[in-house]
């Protein structure tokens, strides 16, 4: 008996301190300081990224100590089972307080379209974001109905690393286009060197989206996913027919490696090149140790110097979020100067912001963000950035026609058909 | 009274599984027979209240016959060798490892145990293990370098070769050829038991479906509108390998079970007769393992079925060479936000394990009525 009295009266006084807190926060909702409740934070960050979120939420949790921060974690290669978790539970009406999507159309051609987020303006001017962030950058997680999403990532996807010192050996230089790359590859070839390392299939299609700028160039790429360039026009199919002649060179079990595994290639001196984002950088220099610049190298992907091909982490505020206040909160802090920089050099990528304090960063992240300053900047496909997840998913299909037919033009055909189903052309 | 509550308590106590059943078990598969049959996954497909048309039979169509949909039609071709190579393959080995421990040879329990011990494990686990023997520049491959030969340069899980390819649009035809001789053979069995007039009747939808395949199908229109080959992929060989290596165990265990089951009385009048180990094993031991044979290409039939997690750990989501319906499904429906045809896709699946277990089933059944 006693026993039941006590719970009921706990029951009772959390009850009272539970209302009184939340009647508290209604009341100061203008002093963000006496923030309480929980905040559910849904990503996909784990492993050697997970320490960087949870510097993130250390920070917030300084700053706002009433709040209990849940790290919703679903761990899994870009989303690919996050994505699915976060799915069944919008659907299900149980929304995360604020989500991890790819800026652009992973964040439009989804939710937006399906009228699941804020519209984040106000925040925007509120706090000056305007004038901090890129406007290429805002233009991708904007429509014309407003803007969607904070960033808090940038990653470069058109790079291509190689060793400087094995270079030297060989005797080969850097090239500055796909056609210079089939101009020394036979030569590598012929020393027992595969010229180019390639991993599994995504990694193809990040290859693909290289060569693409390099063929058509920033402005052809972007008229592509504004539907104004055909997948089946002349220079479409140009596309599939450099790949299919880079395809000769590269090591032919790329399809069971990892882009670690293809990263390794180069790195023991079995390959020359790799084309692989900038999270390569961070592979080579924290796991492997390498150091930067001496020991390995890189360049903008053959023939795409001066434009930056970007895709960002962003997060959002769905409609329906718990606790409204306190992930308005989160995302003023990942959009500040101070919440980038503590986040971005422990992931190892590069804030979005362009005032960020570099003297924090790496020295790859230093020459990339001074390259993001003042490239032309463009969105990735492999990566979420310029097409929906329709296209992508139908994208990875096309691909596995391409490698078994290596068929250039069936490749184009059932690209622009892909395009066309998709809602681009 | 007492005949009243004989039927009310029963059927009260069974009343919450029944209701819950029918809500979780067939009211979804209800659920997604719906979903196949209407286009949700335009546009806004994860709105509130997204705009949901029907649209009859079109995702079918399209999954069978659609230019974009190859990969569906490869997927399948591979689910019907997965099924056959394992069940064949689980049979067998189960089978000679049963025979041999049956014989009590030392330390059996641990053989047993060992022997057993696979299908404890998940397929993620299995997955991940046998990626590892089966990668290209390791595991299996450099097994002969260590005597000194030369190593393997099989690709056992990324080859792109295949064998058996047919043209998918003979596939009418083929179905025929197949669902003829099946009327051939019941013609032959009504001869046999001497009802003549059955056997000419079963004869009339042979002569036709093969009248069809072999001269009429050219009249008909294409279901493709460009030949596309389909086959036995060899990048699927280093999954089944993994698939047998995990429930040979299992079919171990049965039959063993049942050989232990047959009495000593009978091996004694075999032997008597003069028959010897193979000719007792062959003629008087498999017969009576036939109950056991049927369950376990039920369990193994449906368990081939539900490989999914098996390929994605070993090969991953976009290898399009090892794929199966169950994993194209997951895609479409969770990346592609395509909830209509990965609902179609598997309405596929589910008549593909009806075809086994409905039969088993209905057979049952009869048995307990008989």
């Amino acid at each position: 008996m006693l026993n039941r009295k006590t719970i009921v009266l706990a029951a009772i006084s959390i009850l009272v301190v539970g209302l009184l807190g939340t009647s508290l926060s209604v009341a100061a909702s203008s002093h963000m300081d006496d923030l309480s409740g929980e905040l559910e934070i849904f990503s996909w960050w784990a492993g050697n990224e997970g320490p960087a979120l949870e510097a993130l939420i250390d920070l917030y949790e300084e700053k706002y100590p009433d709040v209990d921060v849940i790290n919703a974690t679903v761990t899994g290669g870009s989303g690919v089972n996050a994505k699915a978790v976060l799915k069944t539970r919008m659907l299900g009406g149980n929304p995360p307080d604020s989500f991890q999507v790819h800026a652009g159309q992973e964040l439009i051609g989804t939710w937006v379209t399906a009228d699941r987020m804020e519209d984040l303006t106000w925040l925007y001017n509120e706090q000056g974001w305007m004038d901090v962030f890129p406007d290429e950058l805002i233009d991708l997680i904007s429509t014309e109905e407003g803007i969607w999403s904070v960033p808090i990532t940038i990653h470069r996807s058109n790079i291509m690393w190689y060793m400087p010192d094995n270079l030297e050996e060989w005797g080969v230089e850097v090239p500055n286009s796909w056609d210079e790359f089939l101009e020394v590859a036979p030569k590598l070839e012929e020393m027992g060197v595969t010229p180019l390392a390639l991993g599994t299939n995504w990694t193809v299609n990040h290859l693909w989206e290289s060569v693409a700028l390099d063929v058509l160039g920033p402005d052809k790429w972007s008229a592509l996913w504004e539907g104004e360039l055909a997948f089946d026009s002349e220079e479409g199919i140009a596309v599939w027919e450099k790949l299919d002649e880079i395809m000769e060179y590269v090591n032919d079990d790329y399809s069971s490696l990892s882009w670690q595994q293809a990263t390794d290639l180069v790195v023991e001196g079995d390959a020359a090149f790799n084309v692989m984002g900038d999270w390569a950088a961070g592979y080579m220099s924290t796991v492997l140790e390498l150091e930067p610049k001496e020991e390995f190298g890189w360049a903008a992907s053959p023939g795409t110097d001066g434009v930056f091909m970007l895709l960002s982490d962003s997060f959002g505020l769905p409609k329906g979020a718990p606790h409204r206040e306190n992930t308005i909160a989160f995302l003023k802090l990942l959009g500040s100067k101070e919440g980038s920089d503590t986040f971005n050099p422990l992931k190892g990528s590069i804030s979005p912001r362009l005032d960020s304090d570099l003297s924090k960063y790496n020295v790859y992240s230093q020459s990339a963000a001074e390259d993001f300053s003042s490239d032309r900047l463009v969105g990735s496909l492999a990566h979420g950035a310029v097409a929906n997840e329709g296209f992508m998913n139908d994208f990875a299909q096309v691909m596995e026609i391409f490698l078994n037919s290596r068929d250039p033009e069936r490749a184009a055909t059932a690209a622009q058909a892909i395009a066309k189903q998709n809602g681009i052309q | 009274m007492q005949f009243k509550s004989d039927k009310i308590v029963p059927l009260l106590i069974l009343l919450p599984s029944l209701v819950l059943i029918g809500i979780f078990v067939y009211g979804f598969i209800g659920q997604t027979v719906y979903v196949s049959l209407t286009d949700w996954g335009q546009g806004a497909a994860l709105a509130e209240n997204p705009e949901i048309n029907l649209i009859g039979f079109k995702n079918f169509g399209d999954l069978f016959s659609g230019f974009l949909n190859s990969r569906f039609r490869q997927d399948l071709v591979n689910a019907v060798f997965y099924t056959l190579f394992l069940v064949s393959g689980a049979l067998g080995i189960g089978l000679i490892l049963a025979i041999l421990l049956d014989r009590g040879p030392k330390g059996e329990s641990v053989f047993r145990t060992i022997f057993l011990y696979p299908m404890s494990l998940s397929f993620i686990v299995t997955g991940t293990i046998w990626r590892w023997l089966l990668a290209p520049r390791g595991g299996i491959n450099r097994l002969p370098t260590m005597i000194g030969l030369p190593a393997i340069g099989f690709r056992w899980l990324n080859s792109r070769q295949s064998i058996l390819n047919f043209n998918w649009q003979n596939l009418p035809q083929i179905t025929a050829i197949v669902v003829g001789a099946v009327f051939l053979y019941i013609a032959y069995r009504q001869w046999r038991s001497r009802s003549k007039k059955k056997a000419l009747l079963s004869l009339v939808p042979t002569g036709l479906l093969l009248l069809w395949a072999l001269w009429g199908a050219r009249f008909t229109p294409a279901i493709l509108p460009t030949p596309e080959q389909h086959g036995f992929n060899l990048a699927t060989i280093g999954i089944i390998i993994t698939a047998i290596w995990q429930y040979s165990g299992y079919t171990m265990a049965l039959y063993l079970a049942g050989l232990r089951g047959i009495s000593e009385d009978l091996r004694e009048a075999a032997r008597l007769d003069g028959a010897n180990q193979f000719q007792y094993y062959l003629n008087v031991a498999i017969p009576i393992l036939k109950p056991m044979t049927m369950s376990a290409i039920i369990i193994l039939a449906h368990i081939s079925l539900k490989m999914f997690a098996l390929i994605f750990a070993m090969t991953g989501p976009d290898n399009a060479e090892t794929s199966h319906p169950a994993v194209l499904m997951y895609l479409t429906t969770f990346r592609a936000n395509n909830f209509a045809k990965g609902a179609a896709i598997a309405v596929v699946l589910f008549l593909m394990v009806a075809v086994f277990i409905v039969p088993y089933l209905v057979s049952a059944y009869r048995e307990r009525r008989a």
